[in-house]
């Protein structure tokens, strides 16, 4: 009786300890797409913003710039994209 | 209470397919559909007689071959790029017909939000970007990618590495994970959206005014849509840029 009960008590542990698992990795999910997010934002804001006071400087460049605000853009936005990635990973 | 009512489904229940027939589900049909539907667009207005005024599937695609051109070669590889324009185009038509299922009404699901497609396009430009690189340069093309010229001997192992790491391991996984990412977002976006509209209008509740807040997530389930046509547009063609460019750096290390 009290093998069992060990074995009750046991699987219950296990259960409790599983569940406060899933919590720490729902929080820890949500900041790590959070903290991931925080240097994109800035980087593609300035970047944008730059890329339209120089087109607005001198409309005549505007195409070229636009390509190059897009590349950076794609450079810039992969990091918040693998922060993503890693609250998939790690959240669900 | 509508909390209570509401449970977010499983990540495997919005991207996961059944089978159709053995080993092809709908993701596979949405690629074989891509390339079908991208050729015979291709196939059809190379028929038409070409010293006529284009109109209808012609024009469709002259339009996206000078998009192509005008848009991608000429900025980032110059005249010398132009000869890679039929590849970037059927990469670009390819990508962008695999991303519309996404807001397609019966389709729903971009082809793209799975990994196997984005990281095998991802895999197929690091082949010919290096390929190219060793073509036009030769072993040389090693030595160039590993330590940009100008770079003091004392450096050499650092810069190295670095290099190293982010021309040839680095470059190949943030394409595959920005457009994988991107259109995975985007879908997860709509799917949420999609059902907290659900949810609220079919609530049983007696809350005052409940089921007629369901009007806010619709607006933002119809703004998202009209993103996603943005977003599907806009990752076409990075990945098509990105593929210019590395292509174009492997050609002429100079610039």
């Amino acid at each position: 009786m009290e093998a069992f009960s060990h074995l009750v008590g046991a699987a219950f542990d296990q259960q409790q300890a599983d569940a406060d698992k899933a919590a720490a990795a729902a929080a820890s999910a949500g900041f790590a797409y959070g903290l991931a997010a925080i240097g994109p934002g800035i980087g593609i804001g300035y970047l944008v913003g730059k890329s339209v006071e120089a087109m607005a400087r001198q409309p005549e460049a505007a195409g070229m710039v636009r390509t190059t605000m897009f590349l950076g853009i794609a450079f810039t936005e992969a990091l918040a994209l693998i922060g993503f990635v890693v609250f998939i990973l790690i959240g669900l | 209470m509508i909390a209570e009512s509401f449970s977010f489904p499983e990540i495997n229940s919005i991207l996961r397919w059944q089978d159709i027939f053995t080993s092809f589900n709908k993701i596979a049909l949405i690629a074989v559909a891509a390339a079908l539907i991208g050729s015979l667009v291709f196939i059809l207005a190379g028929r038409k007689n070409p010293a006529e005024a284009p109109k209808g599937v012609r024009n469709l695609a002259e339009t996206s071959v000078e998009f192509i051109e005008n848009g991608i070669v000429m900025q980032t590889m110059g005249k010398d790029g132009l000869g890679w324009t039929p590849f970037l185009l059927s990469l670009f038509i390819f990508i962008y017909l695999c991303n519309v299922p996404g807001i397609i009404p019966i389709l729903q699901m971009p082809a793209t939000a799975r990994m196997a497609i984005p990281m095998f396009l991802a895999l197929l430009v690091w082949v010919v970007y290096n390929g190219v690189g060793l073509k036009h340069q030769g072993v040389k093309y090693i030595t160039n990618t590993v330590w940009p010229p100008g770079v003091p001997t004392a450096l050499k192992p650092l810069v190295g590495v670095i290099e190293f790491i982010s021309n040839i391991i680095v470059r190949p996984f943030s394409l595959t994970v920005r457009l994988f990412a991107n259109m995975l977002a985007g879908h997860i976006l709509l799917v949420t959206f999609a059902l907290l509209t659900n949810s609220l209008v079919t609530a049983e509740t007696k809350v005052f005014m409940l089921k007629p807040m369901a009007i806010l997530p619709f607006f933002m389930l119809v703004f998202l849509t009209a993103f996603e046509v943005l977003v599907a547009f806009l990752q076409a063609y990075i990945f098509t840029i990105l593929t210019a460019v590395y292509i174009g750096g492997a050609a002429h290390p100079e610039h």
